[in-house]
């Protein structure tokens, strides 16, 4: 297959993962989504690397990979002390950064 | 010998900071010996430049010692540094020379003041000031020394400052000076841009290359400056409150050196003068005229010190009538014998202050030669030098301004005719100031004792609210005429600097005797400075002139004595009212200040807080509320910080997509 | 768009057609553990992906990292907190944002589709410029090799942040001290923070009967809750 195909899949996965991030108030379902777009950037960067014939784009995915951990570890944190103290808290409700 | 120059300012300027710095630590007498040094000093180096200067020819007179680049800022560049030729040299002489005299007199009248080592280190700056003004090479060093010499009149006119009338007459002296600074600065803004330099040799190279409107522009911009610190009408009504400061500050600064200021920047300038048209005519005839007005003014005077400044106004109104007829020679001239012997005359009123316990009523006193015989007898060669009898020095300067005036242009004979007037009166009401001060009967000894009045309350000049302006100094204030007081002669450190000035004041005609160029000794040092050579009258004419000028002083001085001694013509003819009160004009000053003058001030006042105060204020007041709006954007929302960059993102792709080639 | 052999295209069709059911999933279903379920068939799918364009090891990195761990950390957090049914896709309260965020989605994949197949510009990286793909060493030493030597700086950074995201975690998870907000301070802290025009709307009567129907489709008696309780779930 060639790289456009995989291009385009990536641009539709990120686009869904755009609108649920968008539209969830969830904040553990708005998490998910943000997982999906990383996970279509990935795939671009793995679809160039083939195409350009470079390891670096596989690097970087690599990179993506160990970050987007780290990140779900202290959201899920900070989400968990947040919800921990009152059930049924949205995205709405948490306003605290207000300037 | 020549790079001493810059000696001369310096040396004040480490006595006043010698004395600012030791915090009041050095005091009676040491500070006054230590200031006296200073200005001796600067005297000794001024001689030693001058004896330079003369060594070199006639054409080599003219040296700059630039110290570094003061303003360096694209096209304009002013260099700091000091023009030492002739004309500056004679000014550093008298300035310091006199300046020396009055400093050692100074020690002695100041004698018992709490504030000892803070006139003295006023004084020190002033003198250094003057110098500056007068060395400088450029119009901004003048400049600096200008507002030098006026500040430091402020201090000095209000050193007593706890009496509220001393403070006053400081306030207004300054107010007034600045005035005339504004006519300065917009002079040499003009001057910059025609001439392109605001230095002095620059400025009378390209002098003949400005057109005539300009010149005219900036020569009465610079009298207006003039008239502000040499006192000429309309801005004079400062000179006689600033009677209020001590004796020795009247001496220095309002007779001997800052007043001739202006007189000096008018000189500098001469080549300018020549190209500016009717301006030398406005010069010439304020001048005559605020010479025949103060000289008016003067017969009226009760306060010993109010009679020499409104002689002063006068006898600067006859510099300004030279510098208007082309005769910068005289005017300089006149200028110097006028140092010596104003500087003589106040310092002998100041004696006589002293001695009669600070009573400043002329009308208290009489007889007083026989109490005071030094202060008399000096005090009477000033008189005979200033009313213009031969050979004292006054006599020489000032025939030859009036002879100068004789041919000029417009209207020469009537300036002649003023100025003639102008001697009559000076040795009228000289004469009367002689006789009831040092002559006649002790008037004191009639009075009721109990002790000064400072109201005058005599029937004569009941309304004379002139007194006002008395010195009134704390460690001064005992005024305590009985009929039996005893006046005394006053120490030699006041009576030796009465001596040198007397002999001076006979002695200075010498230096331009108009007997022949050889004689004109100033005249012929003073000629590279100036552009344009005067013509004097021919020699016929000139004697005839010289008799009537002295016939004229004879008769004013006649006459003074068959009103005061004979008393065949009653005072109060003489005395007019309007001659007291100074002809209205300080009055009617006040009231339209107080008056329509008030609304005006209020006015700008008024635009200055809501106009101006408001534009800024209000910018302020914007980004308040742009900030205010703006925060609502930071809403704290995450869905609404999603949505944000979302739009955005989307846009950036596009922008990029629309770079693309298709 | 044609595949060079049927296996090939196969594969990517159905691989294609996993993520994208699973990404559908994952904004729409309203239980969060289904969404969860849906993030790894999507993860799957991508790691499929991987495979075929000859990224083994990222692939098995992914399934390891991504499906192993991050997605059973999500789960975890689903047991903690229980499953909240009152976040129902029906309601919103600015009705403007969901045609928004659609046209955003949209607008966003239409532009790539217009780069990708209409544009001309020719991709302007350079070949190989950090190591080839081919060559004699295999997937995970080339990528060995790459992070070692042209990435060690990049390497130990994210080291360093890993280190700092357990610290925060622990950090995170502690037992609440005394001087933290109680509920009423933390809803009175919420309730400051709203914007004056901003007051949330009082739900009328039957957006409540919405709710308390969503409420029983859910079912929430069938699904083990694990209500907050003082006590329990620290």
């Amino acid at each position: 297959m060639n790289q456009q195909a995989y291009v385009i899949l990536a641009a539709l996965l990120f686009g869904i993962g755009a609108v649920g991030l968008l539209v969830r108030r969830n904040p553990l379902v708005m998490f998910m989504c943000v997982e999906l777009m990383l996970n279509a950037v990935n795939l671009t960067f793995v679809s160039f690397a083939k195409s350009l014939d470079d390891v670096g784009g596989q690097v970087v995915v690599f990179f993506v990979l160990v970050v987007a951990a780290a990140e779900v570890v202290v959201g899920l944190g900070i989400i968990v002390s947040i919800m921990r103290r009152r059930s049924g808290v949205t995205a709405d409700d948490l306003r605290m950064l207000k300037g | 010998m020549q790079d001493l120059l810059w000696l001369i300012p310096a040396l004040p300027l480490a006595g006043f900071l010698i004395l600012v710095l030791s915090g009041g630590r050095i005091r009676e007498p040491l500070a006054g010996w230590l200031a006296t040094a200073m200005v001796g000093a600067s005297f000794a180096v001024t001689v030693a430049v001058f004896a330079d200067l003369v060594s070199h020819g006639e054409e080599e007179r003219t040296f700059t010692q630039t110290l570094f680049e003061w303003l360096p800022s694209g096209s304009f560049q002013v260099g700091f540094g000091f023009l030492a030729d002739p004309l500056s040299i004679t000014m550093c002489l008298f300035v310091t020379g006199v300046g020396a005299l009055i400093h050692l007199y100074a020690i002695g009248y100041m004698h018992g003041d709490p504030k000892f080592t803070k006139f003295f280190l006023y004084l020190n700056l002033f003198v250094f000031s003057m110098l500056m003004l007068v060395l400088g090479d450029n119009l901004l060093i003048t400049f600096l020394g200008w507002e030098g010499v006026g500040a430091c009149s402020y201090f000095l006119i209000a050193f007593w400052h706890t009496d509220i009338s001393n403070a006053t007459a400081g306030k207004k002296a300054f107010v007034t000076n600045r005035v005339g600074d504004w006519g300065f600065m917009v002079g040499t803004f003009l001057v910059w841009t025609t001439i392109g330099s605001v230095n002095y040799l620059d400025i009378s190279a390209g002098a003949s290359g400005v057109a005539a409107v300009t010149a005219t522009a900036i020569v009465v911009l610079f009298f207006v400056a003039a008239t502000g610190k040499s006192a000429q009408i309309p801005l004079f009504v400062w000179l006689p409150d600033a009677m209020a400061g001590p004796t020795p500050v009247s001496a220095l600064i309002h007779a001997a050196t800052m007043v001739t200021s202006g007189v000096y920047l008018l000189v500098r300038l001469n080549p300018l003068l020549f190209e500016a048209g009717w301006a030398n005519d406005v010069i010439a005839w304020v001048g005559a005229i605020t010479a025949l007005v103060a000289a008016l003014i003067a017969i009226s005077q009760n306060d010993i010190k109010k009679v020499l400044a409104f002689s002063t106004v006068s006898q600067l109104g006859y510099l300004f009538l030279a510098v208007g007829t082309g005769n910068y020679v005289a005017a300089i001239f006149h200028m110097v014998t006028h140092a010596f012997f104003k500087a003589l005359l106040f310092l002998g009123a100041g004696s006589v202050i002293h001695g009669m316990a600070h009573d400043q009523d002329m009308r208290h006193y009489g007889n007083l030669r026989k109490y005071m015989p030094i202060t008399a007898g000096t005090f009477i060669v000033g008189w005979l030098a200033i009313a213009g009898v031969p050979p004292f020095s006054g006599f020489w300067s000032k025939d030859e301004i009036l002879a100068g005036a004789w041919d000029y242009s417009s209207g020469g004979k009537v300036l002649w005719a003023i100025g003639l007037l102008t001697a009559l009166i000076t040795a009228f009401y000289m004469t009367r100031q002689v006789v009831m001060t040092f002559f006649g009967e002790e008037k004191w000894r009639s009075l009721t004792g109990e002790g000064h009045d400072p109201a005058g309350g005599s029937a004569v000049n009941a309304a004379e609210n002139a007194d006002a302006d008395l010195e009134h100094s704390p460690a001064h204030d005992q005024h305590g005429l009985t009929p039996d007081f005893e006046p005394h002669e006053s120490p030699p450190l006041m009576t030796l600097p009465l001596v040198a000035l007397a002999g001076l004041a006979i002695v200075g005609g010498l230096i331009n005797l108009p007997f022949s160029d050889q004689f004109e000794r100033l005249g012929g040092w003073l000629e590279p400075v100036i552009a344009h050579e005067h013509e004097m009258p021919g020699g016929s004419t000139l004697v005839v002139l010289a008799i009537v000028a002295i016939l004229a002083a004879l008769t004013g001085i006649g006459l003074a004595l068959v009103v005061y001694v004979r008393k065949r013509i009653p005072a109060k003819d003489i005395e007019q009212e309007a001659f007291a009160r100074g002809f209205y004009i300080d009055e009617s000053y006040s009231r339209f200040v107080g008056g329509p003058g008030r609304r005006l001030f209020d006015a700008v006042a008024w635009f200055d807080a809501n106009v101006i105060d408001g534009a800024v204020n209000g910018v302020g007041t914007v980004t308040q509320v742009a900030g205010t709006q703006l925060r609502r954007l930071q809403s704290g929302r995450v869905r609404g910080y999603a949505m944000g960059m979302a739009i955005g993102a989307v846009l950036l792709v596009g922008y990029a997509v629309a770079r693309m080639g298709f | 768009m044609l595949a060079t052999t049927f296996v090939e295209y196969a594969v990517w069709a159905v691989a294609a057609a996993i993520c994208l059911l699973g990404a559908l999933g994952v904004v729409l279903f309203r239980n969060p553990v289904h969404n969860a379920l849906s993030l790894v068939a999507t993860l799957f799918g991508v790691a499929v992906l991987f495979v075929a364009q000859e990224a083994y090891f990222l692939a098995a990195i992914q399934v390891i990292v991504y499906a192993g761990a991050i997605v059973v950390l999500f789960l975890f957090v689903i047991m903690l907190l229980g499953v909240d049914a009152i976040e129902s896709l029906g309601i919103e309260r600015h009705v403007w944002r969901r045609p928004v965020a659609i046209v955003a989605g949209a607008g966003l994949v239409a532009l790539v589709l217009v780069a990708v197949l209409v544009g001309t510009a020719e991709v302007t990286g350079q070949p190989s410029s950090t190591g080839s793909l081919g060559g004699e060493y295999n997937d995970i030493e080339r990528i060995g090799r790459a992070l070692f030597t042209d990435y060690v700086w990049a390497f130990e950074i994210t080291a360093v942040l890993l280190t700092i995201a357990v610290v925060g975690a622990v950090v995170l998870s502690r037992k609440p001290t005394e001087a933290a907000l109680d509920e009423a301070e933390f809803d009175r802290v919420v309730e400051e923070s709203r914007l004056d025009e901003d007051v949330p709307e009082e739900l009328d009567d039957d957006e409540l009967d919405e709710l308390e129907a969503d409420d029983e489709a859910v079912g929430s008696e069938d699904l083990p809750t694990y209500v907050d309780e003082p006590g329990v779930t620290s």
